[in-house]
């Protein structure tokens, strides 16, 4: 079967199975899209900006576990889709971005919106093509989702000239692809996963730390099977939140810069750790020097260059961490040696003594509506089982400490890149890949305005998200910083001329509130969720002043964590 | 410590930006850099000689084998090896020193390659260490120009860098 170029493309899609391509039209794609109107199988979201087609692409992602598709035009399409392919880059999601190119003729003539697209891309893609012939589009097309879902999953982008879009070749898909430098290891090495098994049941003070790598290798059931077997204290990155079920006793929350105390402690008095599909970020880590000084560690990951990148480890294990678990929990099964229950319980007598430090308290007579309180309530809310996207600052450090997932693919933020906008679009992705699902964007009143214009997109489809945005006039994280280390200057961190949101949301077509009452907050939330098919913008007006705790300095070690001033430990 | 790189990555356009790339987007530092295609034309080897501790090094061959353009990789300082590198250097050749500037071209086993009446354009190939002495054994005035080819390294007898 001959096709054009543009065809070819929509027919790859269709054969990869997508349902949806995010994306916003511009001369170099015309094509494309005319070969996308002209069929129904592959559908298209028409976004207001190409930032928010990938990040809404990457809450699809993050919420299904599928790769997200964009398809933007060549320059400002592509340069403005770069800071959404970054955030996917850094937290290893599986998405392939489709962008226009000028001609093959045109290309290194500066001509009209023409940039070099793979050159800009390609310190922020896994991989990227630029397709010169028609003859090659259905190969690279599969190429691309083939690098993006295997081993470490990444964006790949896939550069494709207009004059390519317009001729003919024959179609078919191929059924499988092998890229001969490219191979990625599943099975781990089983004299290691015998010495870690071994270094696992010699330990006193042992410690499970999680992360991405558990959601994206699907690993979340053996996970749970592997650490209930042991019976040994797990936490989460920000990243592994729902890779085990936070409702556990087992489970301590999150670890890092805004963990709880007792995940920072125990990891620092542990004697053995086992990191899981996590990456040591400084986020994590806090000063190298400092961590875990006592443990010798484990640590399983895919990708080979994540391993002794940051902190050295004893006993490396790479593969895929669904499979090397299963082998963990077969070996454990056939041992007749188990934990050493006496230390566990004496272990598990001291995590007991700091979680009574209930770290996450906060002021619950406050006559202001206290941003933890909003959570806690969503959390009550919504039932513990909503997809809950987030934007990057305070409001998403107390999404991650008080909102307890349970499942994974239900929290969605941007960990690495810490990309402010990503709330609402990530939301747009989640609901279209769940329509009878509830999904909600906790925000603030700074990161919403960077992708605000996407309102318009969830009018367009109808998307019922929850906006929860937590108002409280400041880029709170920023103020908290200088409030912390720049002696109270808070340079430029106070928004003035906030709009009205309410009216914003209703301008949009929307359902606007505006809450400013703490013996509000629950009834607001009922409303606006039995709403079921509106947009509801929740503008929560909270405490200027409040923090998050508790917190380790840039720099500083897990034990050197702080807790909020009131309750400082002496 | 000094180490020599071998890399055999796809014949492609835009696989040598992805080397270098990297190379400055993590900070490591390139002291030479050469790359060609091999007999098999699908591919190229790149000879790359960069310096760092043993952690670094470590990463800088992990995060190479990461790129899907590289097919393998050798480090070439971990066994016994032979490095060359090729340098053409034009010299100011006028009068009596016409005849010494031969005398040392010979002594360094070069090739005088090109002649003018004021001019010798001579071949040399050695260790980066031989090329520095001859330079140094020239003296700065004499030399018009020098071309150095940058490191080839290869490993020493059945040890091959191959698919």
């Amino acid at each position: 079967m001959e096709l054009t170029g543009a065809e070819i493309l929509v027919h790859c899609l269709k054969d990869e199975g997508v349902e949806y391509v995010f994306g916003y039209p511009g001369g170099a794609v015309l094509y494309i899209y005319d070969a996308l109107y002209q069929q129904q199988d592959v559908k298209h979201i028409l976004v207001r900006h190409e930032q928010g087609a990938t990040h809404a692409a990457d809450g699809y992602a993050r919420s299904t576990g599928k790769p997200g598709v964009v398809l933007v035009t060549s320059g400002p399409g592509a340069t403005n889709a770069i800071t959404g392919i970054a955030t996917a880059y850094m937290d290893s999601i599986p998405m392939v971005i489709i962008t226009g190119q000028v001609h093959t003729w045109a290309i290194g003539s500066d001509a009209f919106q023409e940039v070099d697209s793979v050159g800009i891309t390609r310190p922020c893609v896994k991989h990227n093509f630029l397709v010169k012939d028609v003859k090659d589009l259905t190969a690279t097309i599969k190429k691309a989702f083939y690098l993006a879902t295997t081993g470490r999953p990444g964006p790949v982008v896939v550069d494709v000239p207009k004059d390519v879009t317009m001729q003919r070749a024959e179609y078919r898909y191929p059924e499988d692809i092998a890229i001969r430098s490219y191979n990625p290891v599943v099975k781990g090495h089983p004299g290691q996963i015998k010495k870690a098994v071994d270094l696992l049941l010699s330990a006193k003070r042992p410690m499970i730390y999680t992360g991405g790598g558990v959601i994206w290798s699907r690993a979340a059931e053996s996970l749970t099977e592997f650490a209930r077997s042991l019976g040994y204290p797990i936490t989460n990155t920000l990243m592994g939140l729902g890779g085990y079920p936070a409702t556990d006793r087992q489970f301590l929350g999150m670890l890092g810069m805004h963990g709880t105390y007792e995940a920072n402690m125990a990891m620092h008095h542990c004697d053995v750790l086992i990191a899981i599909g996590a990456r040591f970020d400084d986020r994590v880590v806090g000063k190298v020097e400092y961590f875990c000084p006592e443990a010798q560690i484990i640590h399983i990951d895919i990708d080979p260059s994540s391993i002794s990148k940051s902190v050295k480890v004893h006993v490396p294990i790479v593969g895929d961490v669904d499979h090397v678990l299963k082998d963990m929990i077969r070996l454990l099964k056939e041992d007749l040696r188990k934990p050493d229950q006496t230390a566990l319980a004496a272990w598990w007598d001291q995590i007991s003594e700091w979680r009574a430090v209930n770290c996450l308290k906060y002021d619950r007579q406050s006559p202001l509506i206290k941003p933890q309180f909003v959570l806690e309530k969503l959390y009550e809310v919504t039932g513990g089982d909503a997809f809950i996207t987030s934007d990057v600052g305070q409001h998403q450090m107390w999404a991650a400490q008080f909102y307890k997932f349970d499942k994974p693919y239900r929290w969605i933020n941007s960990g690495g890149l810490g990309t402010m906008g990503f709330g609402l679009p990530a939301a747009m992705g989640a609901q279209l890949a769940h329509p009878n699902d509830v999904v909600a964007c906790v925000t603030g009143e700074a990161s919403i305005q960077m992708c605000i214009q996407e309102l318009s997109t969830c009018r367009q489809y109808g998307l019922p998200i929850k906006i929860v945005n937590l108002n409280n006039r400041y880029m709170g994280m920023v103020r908290q910083w200088q409030e912390f280390f720049y002696e109270g200057r808070y340079a430029m961190s106070y928004m003035e001329a906030l709009p009205d949101f309410v009216k914003l949301a209703e301008a949009y077509g929307h359902v606007g509130m505006s809450i400013e009452k703490p013996v509000d907050v629950e009834g607001a939330l009922r409303e606006a969720f039995k709403l079921k098919d509106r947009l509801v913008f929740l503008d929560f007006i909270t405490d200027q002043t409040e923090n998050v705790y508790p917190m380790i300095a840039q720099g500083k070690g897990h034990h050197e964590m702080h807790l909020s001033p009131e309750r400082e430990l002496a | 410590m000094r180490h020599i790189i071998s890399i055999l990555l796809e014949n492609e356009s835009g696989a040598l930006s992805r080397v270098a790339g990297l190379f400055s987007a993590r900070g490591y530092n390139i002291e030479s850099l050469t790359v060609a295609p091999t007999e098999d034309p699908s591919l190229s080897r790149m000879t790359l000689v960069t310096r760092g501790s043993d952690d670094v090094i470590e990463q800088i061959t992990k995060q190479l084998n990461k790129l899907v353009d590289v097919v393998k990789i050798m480090d070439l300082t971990e066994g016994p090896h032979l490095e060359r590198e090729m340098m053409l250097i034009k010299l100011r050749a006028v009068g009596d020193g016409r005849e010494e500037l031969k005398r040392l071209v010979d002594i360094f086993r070069g090739h005088i390659i090109d002649v003018t009446a004021s001019t010798y354009t001579v071949e040399l190939t050695g260790t980066g260490d031989k090329l520095d002495a001859f330079i140094q054994a020239i003296g700065e005035t004499k030399i018009l120009e020098t071309v150095r080819s940058g490191v080839s390294g290869i490993a020493r007898g059945e040890k091959s860098l191959h698919l």
